[in-house]
């Protein structure tokens, strides 16, 4: 029985959308160095539609792998579908991850929700649907 | 290449234990108590190995009690003392912030029942100061407890001078010396202690055994309630395979400790002046007084967890004081005694050494560290916001 899951292990060894997007309309970063977990995620939108995402994440693999499946999860979505990430998609993508790592899942939702209020402030236009 | 760098977790069982241990698994199977000739001959083997293992730290062999471990001795000398104190009124402890979980969570569940504990702060490099020893005994104080060495960062204490202390005001002394014994030289009667205790899968044993060295006349107490094996100070069919192969493991590491040394030392240092090279990286611990196998750094910017599976995924077994591996949401409190801030305390690296490691292996090590450390500070916001100065380096 290993530590992680193949999907974890897999989204850890080989991050997707890792990086920075300099001129992002909305960015979110949830987290602390004391707890061990920092996760940034930068968003691109273009006629309500999550046309880029990238990350950076400090964590361990959990909160790596967490981090890159949520921006596969959302990359290309409508926004309205993006904010209704759940932790549990995430998990569950991911073929699950031990009970003491679910809060990385909790992380990576509310960094992308972060991201997207974000987006929302600084595009005050943008229609909530 | 395959490098395992965990050697202060556990150790490899040396050939000669296995093969000593092997016919009472087998064959020589009888229980020590019985008074039949298969059970004598394991009743002999048991105290042949309680000679050889007195013999081997400088102590008497009725002053060695077989245990289940490091854990179970650390736990059982500690209450010992403390119950030996309580009956003269003397309710207080003394030991220091970097000792192992045994020791800790024994003091704290001491505390819960009464005694007060003291836990001396350590210097930056982690040393327990045995002025400072001194200056936290009180006229109550029942134990000091101060480990040999960290399992952490491998710093030696200074336990000599802090017994001599003790025995001058006539305060009982435990050592935990899980990670020195079989070492580093070591004698009871130098170091001045009553009671220290051992692991056996630290030096090449198997996991489940150690002992508990008492001098003679100290108050020992029963853990486990049962038959009168121990002399009454420790129930429980004997160990006898496991004994066996830890007075066997021991004999050898005792006689390897200086030729050990000799080859270790140097590779250490090589290691660390490798790591040293990473930019925003410090080495934790004394880089003298330290265990010959021992290497421990913290890196700026990322987190230990993701650190050692990209490691693994090199070949290389090595074990953080993150957060992380440990399940908890702290990291390491010995990291954090010695002052390094939570956030740097989570990317830490423990590589400790085999008696087999290869200049080699070290220069792998090396190179594998310093390309994990900064693949993963590619990515990591921490990193970009101390390199864009948003943030300040601690290291």
């Amino acid at each position: 029985m290993a530590l992680y899951s193949e999907k974890v292990m897999d989204h850890f060894r080989n991050p997707r959308n890792v990086g920075v997007i300099e001129d992002a309309d909305g960015v979110g970063e949830v987290g602390n160095a004391k707890c061990g977990d920092i996760m940034k995620i930068y968003l691109k939108i273009e006629n309500g539609i999550v046309e880029d995402v990238k990350f950076e994440t400090f964590g361990c693999a959990s909160a790596v792998a967490s981090s890159s499946m949520a921006t596969e999860l959302i990359k290309g979505k409508p926004v309205s579908e993006a904010l209704k990430l759940t932790n549990q998609a995430v998990a569950e993508a991911l073929d699950g991850l031990p009970a003491y790592k679910m809060h990385c899942s909790v992380l990576a939702e509310e960094a992308i929700k972060n991201a997207l209020e974000d987006y929302y402030k600084k595009h005050p236009e943008a229609k909530r649907d | 290449m395959y490098i395992y760098a965990d050697n202060a977790a556990t150790t490899k069982m040396s050939r000669a234990a296995i093969e000593k241990m092997t016919p009472y698994l087998a064959e020589c199977y009888g229980n020590p108590s019985a008074l039949y000739s298969l059970g004598q001959r394991a009743k002999d083997a048991l105290e042949e190995s309680r000679e050889t293992v007195a013999r081997l730290i400088g102590a008497e062999p009725r002053e060695i009690v077989f245990t289940s471990g490091g854990s179970e001795s650390d736990n059982q000398a500690i209450r010992s003392a403390a119950e030996a104190g309580a009956k003269k009124g003397k309710r207080h402890i003394v030991s220091d912030a970097i000792e192992h979980h045994a020791v800790l969570h024994t003091l704290k569940r001491l505390e819960r029942e009464g005694f007060e504990v003291t836990l001396v702060p350590v210097t930056p490099e982690g040393i327990v100061e045995p002025d400072v020893v001194r200056a936290a005994i009180r006229e109550d104080t029942c134990l000091v407890t101060v480990m040999t060495a960290n399992n952490e960062i491998g710093t030696i204490q200074p336990v000599k001078e802090i017994g001599k202390i003790c025995r001058a005001r006539g305060v009982l002394f435990h050592t935990d010396a899980v990670q020195a014994v079989g070492h580093i030289p070591l004698s009871v009667g130098e170091l001045g202690v009553d009671l220290l205790s051992a692991s056996a899968h630290k030096f090449h044993g198997p996991k489940g055994v150690g002992f508990l060295y008492a001098k003679r006349g100290t108050p020992l107490a029963n853990l486990i309630e049962g038959g009168a094996q121990e002399r009454g100070r420790r129930a429980g069919t004997e160990n006898v395979a496991g004994i066996v192969a830890m007075a066997a493991a021991l004999e050898e590491a005792v006689a390897g400790i200086e030729r050990n040394a000799k080859r270790l030392i140097p590779l250490r240092d090589r290691l660390i002046a490798g790591l040293s090279k990473i930019p925003h990286g410090a080495l934790n611990g004394d880089p003298v007084r330290r265990l010959p196998s021992n290497v421990n750094f913290c890196f700026e910017g990322i987190e230990g967890e993701s650190l050692l599976l990209l490691l693994d995924d090199r070949g290389i077994a090595a074990s953080s004081g993150s957060a992380c591996t440990s399940g908890s949401l702290d990291p390491s409190h010995v990291l954090l005694a010695i002052g390094r801030p939570h956030g740097v305390a989570h990317g830490s690296l423990r590589l400790s050494l085999g008696e087999d490691a290869t200049e080699e292996q070290i220069d792998y090590m090396i190179e594998a560290t310093s390309d994990v450390v900064s693949y993963l500070r590619g990515f990591s916001p921490v990193w970009h916001d101390l390199a864009d100065r948003k943030a300040e380096f601690v290291l």
